[in-house]
């Protein structure tokens, strides 16, 4: 199992991917820069963590998603290796045009730290397939910017296609029609704004997002 | 040469902030402001050669998000005509 996390400059969350993915997994994985050319080679899974790269300048995840080592995500994602990008990492997946749609800031202009309950919408996917569809599971969110926008055509597509992950419970930060995580066309590419990796073990209040990183590995080895 | 590049919301597009800003002006007792918009000013000191090209270039793949935000690009010329 060879897993990648990819690290920006302001990303605060890839230690606590990395962890998750290696409890899961049995496997450390390899720790990438942004400015790194290429990506490891043979790689079963990529993860663009939380964080604040770059400090937000310009656009949450703008400057990151023109880093060298994009090139080498944006292939691997089209070659159909699972990609997923929590938090900042969705920024980044948007800014990057690996997902449809932009973050702007909460409508409520807090930032917003707390546990919120999420409806899974779709549990066909490769990182979703853990949950039951209509499943409320239980995930920390913590962003300035994490209020999906996109336009009525894209928003009736990505709801005809399956591809709204993770809707919010209750309204959070003023997502349109309250979406928390998005799949792409192909169902390789997640992006979200709460944060799986800080629920997988009972110390940290919840285990709810420990079935995301355990699906998707188990759907890598094919079981 | 100095080129001017401002990044607006699309119409349509809410503005969290605008809206907080208009909040606030109306809480100072400002009145009669129908909408706030908050935008960016970007400011290039750019080669003279520099195509309108590459300036959209720019704008397109970094300075603005062509999903939320529109963006105007203003030259020297006019740039010359508002200092006088």
């Amino acid at each position: 199992m060879r897993l990648a996390v990819i690290t920006f400059p302001g990303s605060n969350c890839d230690r606590d991917l990395a962890v998750a993915l290696e409890k899961v997994s049995g496997t450390p994985p390899i720790r990438v820069w942004h400015g790194d050319a290429d990506l490891p080679d043979r790689l079963d899974l990529v993860a663009l963590p939380g964080g604040f790269s770059y400090g937000d300048y310009l656009r949450s995840g703008a400057m990151a998603a023109n880093s060298p080592i994009m090139r080498g995500v944006k292939a691997a994602a089209e070659r159909g290796v699972p990609v997923l990008g929590v938090c900042n990492g969705f920024q980044v997946l948007t800014e990057a045009g690996l997902l449809p749609g932009a973050l702007m800031r909460n409508a409520g202009q807090t930032f917003i730290c707390r546990t919120v309950p999420l409806k899974v919408e779709n549990s066909q996917s490769l990182f979703t397939a853990g949950y039951a569809t209509g499943q409320v599971i239980r995930i920390p969110v913590a962003h300035h910017d994490g209020n999906y926008f996109a336009d009525e055509a894209t928003l009736d597509r990505l709801e005809g296609e399956g591809r709204v992950a993770f809707r919010y419970e209750q309204t959070c930060n003023g997502s349109r029609r309250d979406i928390a995580g998005i799949l792409n066309e192909a169902g390789n590419v997640l992006g979200m704004m709460p944060h799986p990796e800080r629920a997988i073990e009972a110390d940290h209040g919840g285990t709810d997002g420990r079935a995301l990183f355990e699906s998707a590995l188990r759907g890598l080895v094919g079981v | 040469m100095k080129v001017r590049i401002h990044v607006s919301l699309k119409p349509g597009v809410l503005d969290p902030q605008g809206r907080a800003v208009h909040h606030a002006l109306e809480g100072m007792g400002f009145a009669g402001i129908a909408d706030v918009r908050v935008g960016r000013l970007i400011e290039l000191n750019v080669a003279d050669d520099t195509s309108d090209e590459a300036l959209d270039g720019m704008c397109r793949r970094l300075l603005a998000n062509m999903v939320i935000e529109n963006y105007r690009i203003e030259k020297p010329a006019a740039l010359a005509g508002a200092t006088g």
